[in-house]
């Protein structure tokens, strides 16, 4: 099923003239409108009516993070503040937030690729999408909102939490599609056991869009076997719309990313130089139809390849692979890349530890990781600790290659970091 | 025959972690009976055997140590060659599996008490029922105790 099969299936010739002709307009418009940009390429020697190709943006710089920060509240705004009907913001850890601006026409065309990943999945009118998102200042609730009403699906705007009440709306509404984050479904599937309801036989979920949290594969499929659903891999970030920007076809294998309205680079996190094709790097974005505030090669931090063969779904937007991990994260051992995301992931799967961890880095040969026990599992017995250690050091063995040391410490012995803190203890001389 | 439960504190290797837990014993007034190491490099687990377990759990506890109570077997062995070896071999045709022992003196001139560790406490039990061993209480152990 396609939203916009036309676009949707362009072929890759007429993709890519598709995106020189945004990607000049864009230029042209933040050159005229953003002095931060036209300073940027004013820096490089580079004018707009200079692009030939698509290989031509590397001429630019990238646009991070702190770019977005030091512009806020409305420095890179590319319209009259009048124009813009909608504000989001992303708060980061520390600082200032970044504000992001949209104009009518951009809420209209994020909801238009939002409604492409809806209908590839399967969702369409008839459907009950219950929107256990958070409303406000955070894109998903809205985005998906938006999106959902234009496919003709009935949207219950219930946002997170209330159990009780999301449970009576999903039984009395029939609902057949959810929105929500992995921690929240996985707790509904607790409270749902222990109110003795089969979500297949008591409810009529059939997928559910999981996001704003990480999530791996394993729990992927173990939501899926509770509750008899597919869930779909999507990727997004605010400051590129929110929900929405690649998304998970029915064969779900790595996830299209709309090309038409972004335009994709992957490169080394360390120089900036562009990856070999296939290759993993930092996702880097430019926005090709955005008015109120395009973003030129954003440096989105995340780790990713991509797959540029062609899709059984008959869709020429290239996929990109999960995202591995972010790159300031990013270490090495032993010349591989290891990202503390997949500690994290191999923690969570195992029985008996706490989410809370450390990765101590003494040599470029060996790492160390320090998990804590749960206190629930301390029988007493030594052999039980140690059949627990060798599990999570088999486990961590396959997903990162390195063998790892694995010290098991006390629980709440390890720093406890506010959002996502340093857990990684670097003691190599670098 | 009555359990004898022993306290297990999760400790990891330290310098001066089993000073802390025998200092947090001491300053609650509570006695030692016996104590036993079992180490696996990075951390190990530190039993005890005390005169007070719920006062040395709550002690423990409130510190924030992680323990765990389980029970073990207290057999009386007899202070002569071949003591030691009757009741291994008692175990060993049973096929109790011993995941860890310590003796404990009795009062002087008496036999010891030996302390075993098990998987499964309730089995070990039910297989040695009918054995001629002389299977010591919490009290008799307090009494005992050399
Ligand atoms: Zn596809």
């Amino acid at each position: 099923m396609f939203w916009q099969k036309e676009i949707e299936t362009l072929s890759r010739d007429k993709l890519s003239a598709l995106q020189l002709e945004r990607l000049g307009r864009t230029l042209a418009r933040v050159y005229e409108r953003v002095p931060f940009y036209r300073k940027a390429m004013d820096g490089n020697g580079f004018r707009p009516e200079d692009l030939r190709g698509l290989k031509d943006i590397t001429a630019l710089p990238f646009t991070t993070r702190e770019d977005l920060r030091a512009g806020y509240p409305d420095g890179l705004l590319a319209v009259e503040r009048t124009e813009a009907v909608r504000l989001h913001t992303s708060s980061g850890t520390t600082g200032k937030p970044k504000a992001i601006f949209f104009s009518r026409r951009d809420l209209d065309q994020a909801a238009e690729l939002l409604a492409r990943c809806l209908v590839m999945t399967g969702t369409g009118p008839g459907d009950v999408l219950q929107n256990m998102m958070t409303y406000g200042l955070f894109t998903g609730a809205l985005m998906m909102h938006y999106a959902a009403e234009k496919v003709g699906i009935l949207v219950i705007p219930s946002g997170p939490g209330n159990t009780e009440r999301q449970l009576d709306l999903m039984r009395d509404f029939g609902t057949t599609v959810l929105h929500i984050t992995p921690s929240y479904l996985l707790y509904l599937a607790d409270y749902l056991a222990r109110a003795g309801l089969d979500p297949a036989r008591d409810l009529k979920l059939k997928r559910a869009y999981v996001g704003a949290e990480p999530y791996s594969e394993e729990t992927r499929r173990k939501i899926e076997s509770l509750y008899g659903i597919d869930i779909y891999n999507s990727y997004g970030l605010s400051e590129m719309n929110g929900p929405g920007v690649a998304f998970e076809c029915a064969g779900k294998q790595g996830m299209h990313l709309w090309e038409d309205n972004f335009l994709m680079e992957v490169v080394d996190p360390e120089t900036g130089r562009p990856r070999a094709e296939g290759e993993a790097g930092e996702l880097i974005l430019t926005t090709l139809n955005r008015e109120a505030m395009p973003i030129i090669r954003y440096r989105t931090r995340d780790i990713t390849s991509v797959i540029s063969e062609p899709c059984a779904c008959g869709r020429t937007h290239r996929r990109i692979t999960r995202i591995a991990g972010r790159a300031d994260d990013m270490f090495i051992v032993r010349g591989v890349n290891i990202f503390p995301q997949q500690v994290e992931r191999v923690l969570m799967a195992v029985s008996g530890v706490a989410q809370n961890y450390q990765i101590i880095l003494d040599s470029y040969d060996q790492m160390t990781v320090r998990v804590e026990i749960q206190r629930e599992v301390f029988d007493g017995h030594v052999e039980h600790l140690i059949r627990l250690k060798n599990l999570i050091i088999d486990r961590l063995r396959s997903e990162i290659v390195v063998r790892p040391e694995v010290e098991l410490v006390e629980p709440g012995s390890l720093p406890t970091f506010e959002g996502k803190g340093k857990r990684v203890i670097d003691r190599r001389t670098m | 025959m009555t359990g004898v439960r022993q306290i297990s504190v999760f400790a990891s290797n330290r310098p001066g972690k089993i000073a802390a837990i025998t200092g947090v014993l001491a300053e609650a007034g509570i006695n030692i009976m016996g104590m036993n190491i079992a180490s696996s490099g990075d951390f190990g687990v530190i039993k005890f055997l005390v005169n007070d377990l719920e006062k040395a759990d709550r002690a423990l506890r409130e510190k924030g140590f992680t323990i765990s109570l389980n029970e073990v077997l207290a057999i009386e062995m007899e202070d002569v060659p071949g003591g030691l070896h009757r009741i291994a071999d008692l175990l060993y045709r049973k096929n109790i599996n011993v995941e860890y022992s310590y003796g404990l003196p009795m009062k002087p001139h008496r036999n010891a008490i030996l302390i075993i560790e098990v998987e499964d406490v309730e089995q070990a039990k039910l297989l040695l029922k009918n054995e001629p061993l002389r299977f010591l209480s919490e009290p008799e152990i307090q009494k005992e105790r050399g």
